[in-house]
């Protein structure tokens, strides 16, 4: 870590003291998350995952569409095909590494869509009041009165499913409680006097809230994305596991789920493999979550 | 508190309009005609004529605010029309046959959740750091983390396929069918997948405000005063702790639909889960708007009895 010590001063910035302060919290923060063993544990299996989306194609055996073999259709796990055929005879274990694309891609994506525009929103809110914030609050309100999966199921069967519908539907609909976080932040803090300060030299409004607010705000707004993202993974698997999602022939987790559902009871393992795969990102995600939640929590400071 | 309570159902009429004005708007954008679906696509020949004579009998010749305005005006007098697919099945005696179906399975499953959670989050945050603490974490993680679609299927595999083939018949419970509500034994399975993400919700707020209702200073009074441990656990730390929990509750009643729309799904139950969804994908425009306004008055309303309760519950608390 590139911290440096209290007694060094660097002789070319000799006021470095307060750079060396804010870096500090940021490591502090660092160092109550790696006490975690189980964030610790989360992150690696998230690295882990990337990597196998990432290289996914050199990783995987088979190819996940086009190898279809004969006569093993739904039979089970053995040493070639660990995971064993789907039900058209296609590799299991492939078609669960490529999916691990759509997850992560939707996960992250979608998340970032979501914390963009809540920021946006929740900061302009907070930042005017008055009745911008009253209608942008009402917006709020109801995106979040809006049991969100059946604006999902509308939209993805409006817009017809593919990969790119899924994202930005899930991303355009889960803003609202980063926007509330935001405002709520946003509120508190334009009363204190740094903010006064800066508005009485005249700094620019967007300049105060990209320079000074957001900056702040940034905690809270990366625990709550880390915890939600477990939350993306498992909405965007349930719109293919519905239909509404990934079309086939793509692999995803939810859709060979949705594959698995229809033979149940005669190849259990379909369903089995890329559920566990999601339970083990979901877990990972929300590991992750606690030990961010826990390492920038204030009252953890020592 | 009455001007409270009027102010707060304003605004949530507000944001049903909203909300009843965004899924009119989107429905209307939604690919294929109801017409033709109504009639079977290719199946019969059908004249100009006849299409704008089922156009005219259903409204849809006239302009969009125009059908909304009708649309809006029934509902309001209670009446949801009738399901453009089901040929003249109201659609109010729809949303009335699914709603008792999801009712039972969700109201089992909350009542054992808390029936279980709230004990083992209070313990949690009693004994914390102990073992049991540390479980309790564990498994309330692994709770939100499964799916509960894929724990569903499991537990088709687990008790329809390999149960009975290692020890038979389950004593008393006898066969679980794997979908459907036909007999008792088919609710086993829904309520169990309900039942687990909605108690590692309850253990973890029933612990948190456990913790947090410890470290006051009203608990170190209550000690301080020679109380015993038992007696300032119940009387003092859950009486405030159970608060959170009521929130949890309340948006777990209004969020019904999101919960069991793939339960449903999974085990074909007939609920309003597998109803919004079927209605989607026949494009029966009637159901899912009505559904979705009936849903969002739910969650209006529920919101509203929430915040209630609390002031009920916590004196402290001033509605103004």
């Amino acid at each position: 870590m590139a911290l440096a010590s209290p007694q060094k001063v660097d002789p070319a910035n000799p006021t470095g003291i307060i750079e060396t302060a804010g870096r500090s919290e940021w490591f502090q923060s660092w160092q109550r998350f790696r006490a975690n063993r189980m964030s610790l544990i989360g992150l690696v299996a998230i690295i882990f995952l990337v990597l196998i989306a990432i290289f996914a194609p050199l990783i995987a055996p088979y190819d996940p569409i086009e190898d279809i073999f004969r006569g093993v259709r739904g039979v089970g796990p053995s040493w070639e095909h660990p995971f064993g055929y789907d039900h058209l005879g296609r590799d299991l274990l492939s078609r669960v590494i490529f999916g691990s694309r759509v997850a992560l891609l939707v996960g992250l994506v979608a998340t970032g869509i979501s914390v963009l525009v809540g920021i946006v929103i929740g900061a302009v809110a907070g930042y005017f009041g008055g009745w911008v914030d009253t209608l942008l609050s009402r917006l709020i309100d109801t995106l979040m009165a809006f049991p969100i999966i059946a604006l999902l199921v509308v939209l993805a069967a409006v817009l017809g499913p593919s990969l790119v519908t899924t994202i930005v539907v899930i991303g355009f609909t889960g803003w609202a409680r980063f926007a509330r976080v935001v405002r709520a932040d946003v509120m508190s803090m334009k009363q204190q006097d740094f903010i006064t300060a800066a508005r009485a030299v005249g700094v620019r409004d967007w300049r105060i809230i990209w320079r000074h607010l957001l900056p702040n705000v940034m905690g809270p707004v990366i625990v709550l994305a880390s915890l939600g993202i477990g939350g993306i993974i498992i909405l965007e698997s349930a719109l293919s596991f519905l239909g509404l999602g990934i079309r086939p022939p793509n692999p995803s987790w939810g859709g060979t789920l949705a594959d698995g559902r229809a033979f149940i009871l005669r190849f259990p393992h379909i369903a089995f493999f890329p559920g566990l795969m999601i339970v083990i990102t979901v877990l990972a995600f929300n590991f992750l979550g606690d030990g961010l939640r826990d390492a920038f929590d204030p009252r953890n400071r020592d | 508190m009455l001007p409270y309570i009027i102010r707060r159902l304003l605004q949530g009429a507000l944001v049903i309009f909203l909300i009843s004005v965004i899924t009119f708007a989107v429905m209307r954008l939604m690919p294929g005609d109801p017409v033709y679906l109504l009639l079977g696509e290719g199946e019969i020949r059908i004249s100009q004529e006849q299409i704008d004579a089922i156009k005219t009998k259903w409204g849809l010749d006239r302009p969009y605010y125009e059908q909304y305005l009708v649309w809006a005006w029934n509902l309001l007098r209670g009446d949801f029309g009738n399901s453009l697919i089901r040929v003249g099945v109201p659609v109010r005696d729809m949303i009335f046959e699914a709603i008792p179906v999801t009712a039972t399975i969700n109201i089992i499953a909350l009542f054992i959740s808390l029936l279980v959670a709230i004990p083992a989050g209070i313990w949690a945050g009693v004994k914390r750091n102990s073992s049991f603490d540390y479980t309790t974490a564990v498994g309330s993680t692994l709770g939100v983390s499964l799916p509960n679609f894929w724990l569903g299927l499991m537990l088709i595999v687990l008790f329809v396929l390999y149960i009975p083939e290692w020890i038979g018949e389950i004593p008393l419970i006898g066969r679980i069918p794997p979908f459907g509500l036909r007999s008792w034994q088919g609710y086993i399975l829904p309520v169990i997948v309900l039942t687990t993400e909605q108690l590692a919700v309850i253990t973890r707020v029933m612990r948190a405000a456990t913790i947090e209702a410890l470290g006051q200073d009203y608990v170190r009074t209550a000690y301080s005063k020679g109380l015993s441990k038992y007696v300032v656990i119940t009387r003092h730390a859950v009486r405030n702790a159970l608060l959170p929990v009521v929130t949890v509750i309340g948006f777990r009643i209004a969020f019904i639909l999101s919960g069991t729309i793939v339960v449903e799904t999974v085990f074909a139950i007939p609920g309003i889960g597998r109803l919004f969804t079927d209605s989607v994908f026949r494009l029966d425009y009637q159901v899912v708007q009505s559904l979705v306004v009936v849903l969002a008055v739910l969650v209006v309303l529920i919101n509203l009895l929430t915040d209630l309760t609390y002031a009920f519950i916590d004196p402290r608390i001033r509605i103004e």
